[in-house]
């Protein structure tokens, strides 16, 4: 008996059920990190009581399973780790799931804007500077991008604080909302927004030359390809090419790097939400690495890794969707 | 309208071509008329000028690099090179229409067939969507698709390549333009499709009283579809006329040449290899594909590729393997060389059987069979000297440097090119050239047999007929045996001495090519000797000193 599925969910299950490697791989990773680091959990908690005796650690280490055999504990680890049981957060005297669960919200939203700004006004920017590629516009445009892409971002974070906070006054200088605002409602959006401007437009500026230069790259080398001509021998015009033959083709590879670069991202709000002060994760691991919070950190770092797999996952639904040429039986 | 006004009148055009081209100009000062109803064909080999030609008349050079500098081109009395871009693209696809090469590069990938069809309806007429779709579908049905309904739905690449030229046409013909340019619409399709395309071309065109300006380069093609015959060499238009004098009596010394080089399709006398002894027996050869699909697609479809294939090769022999695309004649090349694993079955070379050699000594047995490669420039290696593509496998197999480096410049002696060639990369060379590069460096492992896999399908004819001498004389001089593999009969005419004809994967006949080609025995073989264009045409014997 066969399952008689549509072919995009059949498409989906199979790439769900290659993720399971993946995700297995990344617990083992963490773990083997936790293991390679100087002392453990029971150390860290006896030094942060300030010592105890022998036998009180014995239990200890009994208590947390850390008598067993390795591979015993990595078990114990990976079911902890599907319940979503990351441990106990020392430093802030709660369990590490729920300091995540608060945190991630802030930095989910923070991405999704920069990136979808970054990937809509670079593939446009990109298929533009292509049409009139080596012109004057092209340039401007290739070389501004190229010089936002080698900003580090901590530099052009604090240089927009600076003009838009310091000089101009226009914009908050860090925080997520107004601190003594008590907004509700809209005012309370318009707040949260005018908060996440800056952030957002640090991070989008950074990784928005890639999509330009691909886009660019890829725009030029369809717009050379045989079915482009047939579309002009057909009475095609030039707005009509590019809509309908050019970037449909052109988007694909730049799709690719949408799901790759997540990850990336993932990385460079680590630094924006820390000069922003914002209230994410990117901000809760910079501060978990200073104050050798170990669980915390594992915890932020086996949720970013869960947060690229299904990233990656949705970018091939996506692709999928849009590359005919790929069949989903 | 005035039936005496030419579709298509060209004056004296010149094309010119940016600074450091090999020449000036690609066209130089062509003169070309196209009445209704009349199919004239340009003819020239690659590099004379005549794609550009068709980019001339749509008005799509790529400028300002490339651009008409001088003549004139009329359409119906019109003078095109006069008109706004906006009343060119009018003409575009409604009252001129062109059909290129490649249908699959030629048609969007990510839009349905239909779709693509539509559009050209959309630009040019004021049809609601139901009409539209009526019309589509009409044209697949002129076009004989078979199922234009579900035709319409699919995506190019669901559809063969025979199809997918059809869907070219339909395109090209949906709104009856008085002017059609094919531009080598059959040169990537198999024999039989392209017989089909070309009567396919003739009838619609019959129908519609259109002219046709049809590019080629093939011969074949010409005797079997030309009223007028067009013969262009780098640029200059060396000839012109009916169909029946360009064809049986040139004039010109360079269409004289062109035409002498076609294979003819008389095979060479039968040679008796009975008591040759045997290089290379293939015995029980299977190959199966396993058809794309992973863990949750439910059924793999297996794609048999070889089923139970063997023969023999002899000493000095030369074995032609042909068959049209999917009949599995490059999976037997592949097999053979075991650069593909077989599924069972044995490949014997001098007492040992190749398919169950371990690596260690497969490497050894590799210097008794060496293949030639389809495209040259595609496989040798960019970044090497010709005398290090040479040199590399003796010297992998042991052989002193300085010594494989000497026998390198020699072997380049015996394939007719320069030794001054040995220090210079592959792409200084022209394609005929670097299949000569490609046998020599075959040739360097003094090899018992080679395998080529169509060694000469990339190549003009000219060059094609000097390719197929040189590798017919290094066979008798050095006594090699050849597995030869081509879809192409008249070249497996020109060189085989048997022949094994392929369909699906499995052997329909085989025996003496002479007695194939007299008298196939098989609906297949038949059906293949019948397809090749021009097939009622024999090229004039023409004695270079005769004029």
């Amino acid at each position: 008996m066969t399952l008689h599925l549509p072919p995009i969910l059949t498409y989906a299950l199979r790439r769900l059920v290659q993720a399971v490697p993946v995700i297995v791989l990344i617990m083992i990773g963490t773990f083997l990190l936790l293991k390679l680091a100087p002392g453990d959990t029971v150390d860290a908690l006896v030094g942060d009581m300030g010592g105890a005796d022998a036998a009180y650690i014995a239990r200890l280490r009994t208590e947390y399973g850390l008598d067993q055999p390795v591979w015993v504990q990595l078990w114990l680890y990976m079911v902890k780790l599907v319940q979503f049981d990351f441990g106990w957060s020392f430093v802030y005297e709660e369990s590490v799931a729920t300091i995540l669960l608060e945190r991630l919200g802030t930095t989910l939203m923070l991405m999704a804007t920069s990136l979808s700004i970054a990937f809509t006004v670079g593939c446009f920017l990109g298929a533009f500077a292509a049409r009139r590629a080596y012109s004057l516009t092209d340039n401007v445009i290739s070389t501004v991008g190229l010089v936002f892409y080698a900003t580090p971002s901590f530099f052009l974070s604090l240089m927009m604080i600076l003009l838009f906070s310091v000089q101009l006054g226009w914009l908050p200088v860090g925080g997520i909302k107004t601190v003594a605002g008590f907004y509700t409602g809209w005012d309370h959006v318009v707040d949260v927004a005018r908060h996440l401007i800056m952030p957002t437009a640090a991070l989008s500026l950074i990784y928005l030359s890639f999509y330009l230069r691909l886009m660019r790259a890829s725009v030029l080398e369809v717009a050379d390809l045989d079915f482009v001509r047939t579309a002009r021998a057909k009475g095609a015009g030039e707005t009509r090419l590019m809509v309908h033959h050019i970037m449909r083709n052109a988007l694909l590879p730049v799709i690719t790097l949408l799901g790759m670069q997540f990850s990336t991202v993932l990385g460079g709000s680590v630094v924006v939400e820390t000069i922003f002060s914002l209230p994410g994760l990117g901000q809760l691991a910079y501060q978990s690495v200073i104050q050798r919070d170990m669980n915390m950190l594992m915890g932020i770092i086996f949720l970013c890794a869960i947060i690229v797999v299904v990233v990656n996952f949705l970018t091939d639904l996506l692709y999928a969707r849009l590359d005919s040429r790929i069949e989903l039986a | 309208m005035n039936g005496n006004t030419p579709v298509l009148e060209i004056k004296g055009l010149r094309i010119a071509l940016p600074k450091g081209a090999d020449r000036p100009y690609a066209l130089d000062g062509l003169d070309l008329t196209v009445n209704p109803g009349e199919i004239v064909c340009l003819v020239g080999e690659s590099g004379s000028g005549k794609s550009l030609t068709a980019g001339a008349i749509m008005r799509l050079l790529p400028e300002p690099h490339v651009h008409v500098a001088d003549g004139a081109i009329r359409f119906e009395g019109e003078d095109l090179l006069a008109l706004s871009e906006a009343r060119m693209k009018a003409i575009r696809g409604d009252r001129i229409a062109q059909i290129f090469q490649e249908p699959m590069t030629a048609l969007n990938p990510q839009k349905s067939v239909g779709w693509q069809l539509d559009e050209v309806l959309r630009l040019h007429t004021e049809l609601g969507k139901s009409d539209r779709k009526a019309r589509v579908i009409e044209m697949l049905e002129r076009v004989k698709i078979p199922d234009p309904a579900s035709a319409y739905n699919a995506y190019p690449h669901q559809i063969s390549g025979g199809q997918r030229q059809r869907v070219m046409i339909a395109m090209a013909l949906s709104l009856s333009p008085r002017l059609i340019i094919a531009d080598e619409p059959t040169t990537a399709l198999d024999v039989t499709t392209q017989l089909e395309i070309l009567r396919l071309i003739r009838e619609l065109q019959e129908q519609d009283g259109a002219g046709v300006l049809f590019i080629t380069h093939d011969f074949g093609v010409v005797a079997e579809i030309a009223d007028k015959v067009a013969v262009l060499c780098k640029g200059e238009l060396v000839e012109q006329g009916p169909a029946q004098q360009i064809l049986n009596r040139p004039q010109h010394s360079y269409t004289q040449a062109l035409i002498a080089a076609i294979p003819a399709l008389t095979p060479p006398a039968p040679r008796d290899f009975t008591g040759a002894p045997v290089v290379l027996e293939a015995k029980g050869l299977v190959k199966t594909f396993a058809a794309r699909g992973g863990m949750f697609s439910g059924k793999r479809k297996a794609v048999k590729a070889v089923s139970d294939l063997s023969f023999v090769l002899r000493r000095g022999e030369t074995l032609g393997v042909v068959g049209e695309s999917g009949s599995g004649k490059t999976t037997v090349s592949r097999i053979v060389t075991r650069l593909l694993e077989s599924d069972t079955g044995s490949v014997t070379v001098e007492g040992t059987d190749l398919l169950a050699c371990s690596p260690r000594e497969l490497r050894r047995m590799r210097q008794y069979i060496q293949m030639v490669f389809q495209d040259p420039m595609a496989s040798l290696n960019p970044r090497k000297r010709v005398e290090a593509l040479i040199a590399q496998g003796p010297i992998v197999h042991g052989v002193d440097p300085k010594e494989a480096r000497e026998r390198a410049r020699k072997l380049l002696e015996l394939v007719e090119l320069s030794p001054a060639a040995a220090s210079r990369f592959p792409h200084e060379f022209s394609g005929g050239q670097r299949q000569r590069i490609g046998i020599a460096r075959a040739l360097a492992m003094e090899p018992r047999v080679i395998v080529a896999d169509e060694p000469v399908s990339a190549l003009d004819v000219s060059v094609q007929a000097q390719v197929l001498k040189l590798l017919g004389d290094l066979r008798d001089r050095l006594d090699l045996s050849l597995l030869f593999v081509t879809h192409d009969l008249r070249v497996a005419a020109q060189l085989c001495d048997r022949l094994i004809v392929m369909q699906k994967g499995e052997i329909v006949e085989t025996g003496v090519t002479a007695e194939i080609f007299a008298d196939p025995q098989h609906p297949y073989t038949r059906k293949l000797l019948d397809s090749i264009p021009g097939r009622g045409w024999t090229p004039p014997v023409i004695r270079p000193d005769a004029a």
